[in-house]
């Protein structure tokens, strides 16, 4: 396969190599590398900004009574957290991972519709534009919630709730595109012998996540549209007086809502089964079960969506059922945390940063399937639903779940991307006090939410007060950590470091680690040959 | 300056160490007071030992091939990658564990969702940010407001033991009865929560959910809304106090008598005219408890959320009537006020906002003229 490659280098001479500097490259690339990296900035500063609003919710929380912001205000923080974490850093990262990572691990020049990939980055930079301006509206930005209940959303909203439904559409047609773009690459740019069972895992969930998002995301289109309408033109899907149901809003959103909860970690999975073989040095144990446990997972995921509901007065099979279904889902999620047991047993493990963000990830993700199993009990979600509990449960999941994975993502690839290792004593100094402060920040949520604290509140009662403040010192120290993290990037992007070789890690596999690193803005234009 | 300093040192110590005393979180769910906030107590570790079972067996074999299985100790790496016997093992072991968690939960569930033969009826209504109880079938009627005072809120009164988890009226139900609970709302979706109870259901505007609870031992008891209501959601509390079943009815009785003197009292105000400076006084605290937390103590409302009552055309203009039965029946966002506030109480609040901040319009509204209104005339 090697001299397939240097073939393709050869090729790649007589092309134009990385267009130089200026803007214009970054505009009009169309190029997936370059879009790739677009989105992972552009997901990494995301974060950053979220990230802000969680310290904003954190300082208020940090002490009983109002301090420093007021409930309008606190209200417009935990909403827009929400969004920018979902739609603004998580997605937009994966996607970015999935442009860079995708053609290079099925041997494909470039994803299959590249000025569509151009055009489903470029919208996002606008539709945050917008979602954050309306923060500086007359009376705010969204304050009901990233979940936008309805008529919370509607007739009790203010007016920034209409550039709030346009940022959201066009967030919706971003992934939409993107999701449309990995699927035809996926399908048509294989290179010649890779079968489906033969590609990389990575690859597997990414696929299975596009069809998801396109299942899904115009569901959420038409629950905006229909606030939309329902403020401002007089309709009242939402309303009783006009005959509608604000409950059915809940199992619209819930209907895109579940699905996206599984858009935003089974590429996580497909990155974890990538990384826990390279550094066990053995092959990823239950290949075929991992595909069939994605799978599983994702069909699961669209008939379990009223367990975010129980508390709605739904009729009690209705109750029975999505409980059930939400209980089944731990079986394929438990068959694949056995099967990365089982690759790491036996092996010869080293531990270098991807490894080591891939076994906090294995562990914390875990505890959060836990609480994600107590949830789906329903006499007992009862007493959890909209409480801390819940909060504890959807952040281990979402932070040190699918944002761990992007970080281990992240270093496992950044060789690859900038063509030198990364500062490894920034890393340590990333991972180790990461790792401490989320579990700070995080699981002391557990016994709030189970003493009885609600969530999106901005005050509390006085016995909560020592545990928010242990949790808010573990969120600001969380929050400092990535800088540590920002600071490696910059270094990476700016070449700092030893020269990486094409395969840096001992134990790689796949075609990505066949290509010299940096990877040429080029490859694989002719498509290797898989045995 | 060193005096100033040592007061301030001792200022922050008395807050800590007042702010450690008065905290007691239990670090596990409420067992709460009823049978079935028991079986709920017992699912919860029931199910949180099998998962601590699980993830004990998990993590051990993890950490094990950690330590164990690195290259470092020279190990070589063998080459297994799958065993069908292993996979449908550990697929059908979590199916099993799976049916001995439903089956209690189930039945659980099941109990709890049967409000029939009750003995007592309760509407609960919730609204931006407050509750209203009705004994079914009865006049007995009234709100549940937050009782903790906005100073304490702001941080410049010391805030007492039952901070934010306080109402004026607490709700009050017998002990060893079947009580049943119909909730709904009158603007968004709130919901109602007694952790001791294992109660929790929404408040969906325009439906009625039902609910209940027995409880078994006379106490108090305290929750919050749990639903994302608005920009007072955390100070919308829920107390009720259970009652032996004498002494609830004594109470009852009681409720009722003062319901009837109260709407005598009605009759009375409808023929008798307050002065300007007793309908301002009146007026000024109705409007502190009610209105200010959305138009602002100072009239002035929030841009884009709360519009302004100081300087309005509605508050200022000759007519009072317009600016009445809004605060009667409410306008789009806004709450009626028709059920909760006296006629006499509706005619000092607008009384107030017509004359407070430079409003000065001059003119007192009389129960009368909100009567009038009430009824169309």
């Amino acid at each position: 396969m090697s001299s397939i490659v240097e073939q393709d280098i050869h090729a790649d001479d007589h092309h134009h190599h990385a267009p130089g500097g200026g803007i214009k490259r970054w505009l009009y690339t169309t190029n997936h590398k370059d879009i790739g990296t677009l989105y992972l900035w552009f997901a990494f500063i995301m974060f950053l900004v979220g990230g802000s609003m969680a310290m904003v919710i954190r300082a208020e929380l940090f002490e009983p009574g109002l301090q420093i912001v007021e409930p309008n205000f606190f209200n417009q923080m935990t909403t827009v957290h929400g969004l920018v974490m979902v739609f603004g850093a998580v997605m937009p990262a994966f996607t970015g991972l999935a442009n860079w990572m995708v053609p290079m691990m099925i041997g494909a020049p470039d994803m299959a519709l590249p000025r569509m990939n151009n055009w489903s980055f470029w919208i996002l930079p606008f539709a945050f534009a917008i979602l954050l301006a309306s923060l500086f509206m007359e009376g705010g930005g969204p304050n009901f919630g990233w979940t936008f209940y309805a008529p919370l959303s509607t007739t009790y909203s203010n007016d920034s709730t209409a550039l709030f439904v346009f940022s959201v559409h066009i967030m919706g047609a971003s992934s939409i595109m993107g999701a449309i773009n990995v699927i035809v690459t996926i399908m048509n740019m294989r290179a010649p012998g890779m079968t489906y069972m033969k590609m990389p895992l990575f690859v597997w969930t990414w696929f299975i996540t596009a069809f998801l998002l396109i299942a899904v995301m115009p569901v959420l289109a038409g629950a905006v549209t229909m606030v939309l309408t329902d403020k401002f033109f007089g309709t009242s899907f939402f309303s009783a007086a006009g005959g509608g149901d604000p409950v059915l809003f809940q199992h619209i959103f819930w209907f895109f809502g579940h699905p996206e909860v599984y858009i935003m970690i089974l590429p996580a999975f497909g990155i974890i089964s990538q990384i826990v073989p390279t550094f066990a040095r053995k092959p990823l144990f239950g290949y075929a079960s991992m595909v069939y446990a994605t799978a599983s997972i994702a069909l699961l995921s669209f008939v379990v969506w009223a367990h975010h509901m129980f508390t709605t007065g739904m009729p009690v099979a209705g109750e029975l059922f999505f409980m059930i279904a939400t209980m089944l889902i731990s079986v394929p999620t438990g068959v694949k945390v056995f099967n990365w047991v089982a690759t790491m047993w036996r092996g010869a493990m080293t531990f270098e940063m991807p490894m080591l963000f891939a076994l906090a990830f294995i562990v914390l993700f875990t505890i959060g399937g836990f609480s994600g199993l107590m949830l789906a009990i329903t006499p007992v979600d009862f007493q959890y639903h909209d409480t801390y509990f819940v909060v504890a449960h959807f952040h281990y999941v979402l932070v040190t779940g699918a944002i761990f994975s992007i970080f281990a993502a992240a270093y496992y690839w950044l060789p690859k991307w900038s063509g030198v290792m990364f500062d490894k004593k920034l890393a340590n100094w990333h991972f180790w006090c990461s790792l401490v402060s989320v579990n700070v920040l995080f699981f002391p949520m557990h016994f709030v939410g189970l003493a009885g604290m609600p969530r999106r509140i901005p005050d509390y009662a006085l016995q909560f007060a020592d545990f928010n403040k242990w949790i808010s010192i573990g969120g600001f120290a969380f929050g400092l950590s990535q800088l540590f993290f920002l600071a490696l990037l910059i270094k990476a992007c700016r070449k700092q470091g030893e020269p990486a070789a094409a395969k840096p890690w001992e134990g790689a596999e796949g075609l990505e680690w066949e290509i010299p690193s940096p990877a040429p803005y080029h490859t694989f234009e002719t498509p290797p040959v898989i045995k | 300056m060193n005096i100033g300093a040592i007061k301030f040192a001792a200022a922050s110590l008395g807050l800590i160490s007042a702010s450690v005393s008065a905290t007691d979180m239990p670090l596990n769910l409420t067992k709460g007071v009823t049978d079935i906030s028991g079986q709920v107590y017992d699912l919860h570790m029931y199910i949180f030992w099998i998962c601590t079972v699980i993830g004990i067996v998990v993590f051990g074999a993890m950490f094990w091939s950690i330590l164990h299985h690195r290259k470092s100790k020279g190990v070589k790496p063998a080459d297994f990658h799958e065993s069908t016997k292993v996979e449908i093992l550990w697929t059908a072991i979590p199916f099993v564990i799976l049916i001995a968690i439903a089956w209690p939960a189930a039945k659980t569930l099941l109990a709890m969702e049967d409000p029939s033969e009750s003995d007592l009826t309760i509407e609960v209504t919730g609204s931006q940010w407050k509750w209203h109880y009705k004994y079914h079938g009865t006049d007995v009627e009234y709100y549940s407001v937050l009782a903790t005072q906005s100073e304490q809120i702001h941080n410049k009164f010391e805030k007492g033991d039952n901070y934010l988890l306080e109402v004026d009226r607490p709700l009050v139900i017998p002990t060893g009865k079947k009580v049943r609970f119909l909730v709904t709302s009158d603007d968004v979706i709130h919901s109602w929560w007694v952790p001791a109870f294992a109660v929790k259901k929404d408040a969906n505007p325009g439906f009625i959910n039902e609910a209940w609870t027995r409880v078994n031992e006379a106490g108090l008891y305290r929750g919050q809304c749990a639903e994302l209501c608005g920009k007072d959601h955390g100070f919308m509390p829920v107390v009720v106090i259970a009652k032996e079943p004498a002494e609830f009815d004594a109470w009852f009785a009681e409720q009722e008598q003062i319901i009837r003197d109260k709407k005598a009292e009605e009759q009375r105000w409808l023929s008798m005219s307050m002065s300007m400076d007793d309908a301002m006084d009146m007026g000024q605290k109705i409007y502190t408890a009610n209105c200010a937390a959305c138009h602002q103590a100072s009239g002035e409302g929030l841009p884009g959320a709360f519009p302004a009552l100081k300087g309005s055309k509605i508050a200022t203009n000759n007519n009072p009537a317009e600016h009445i039965g809004i605060v009667l029946n409410g306008k789009k966002g806004m709450p009626a006020f028709g059920k909760q506030l006296s006629l006499a109480e509706i005619a000092a609040v607008v009384t107030y906002e017509r004359n407070a901040w430079g409003n000065n319009t001059k003119q007192l509204v009389q129960p009368k003229d909100v009567n009038d209104v009430k009824n169309g005339k």
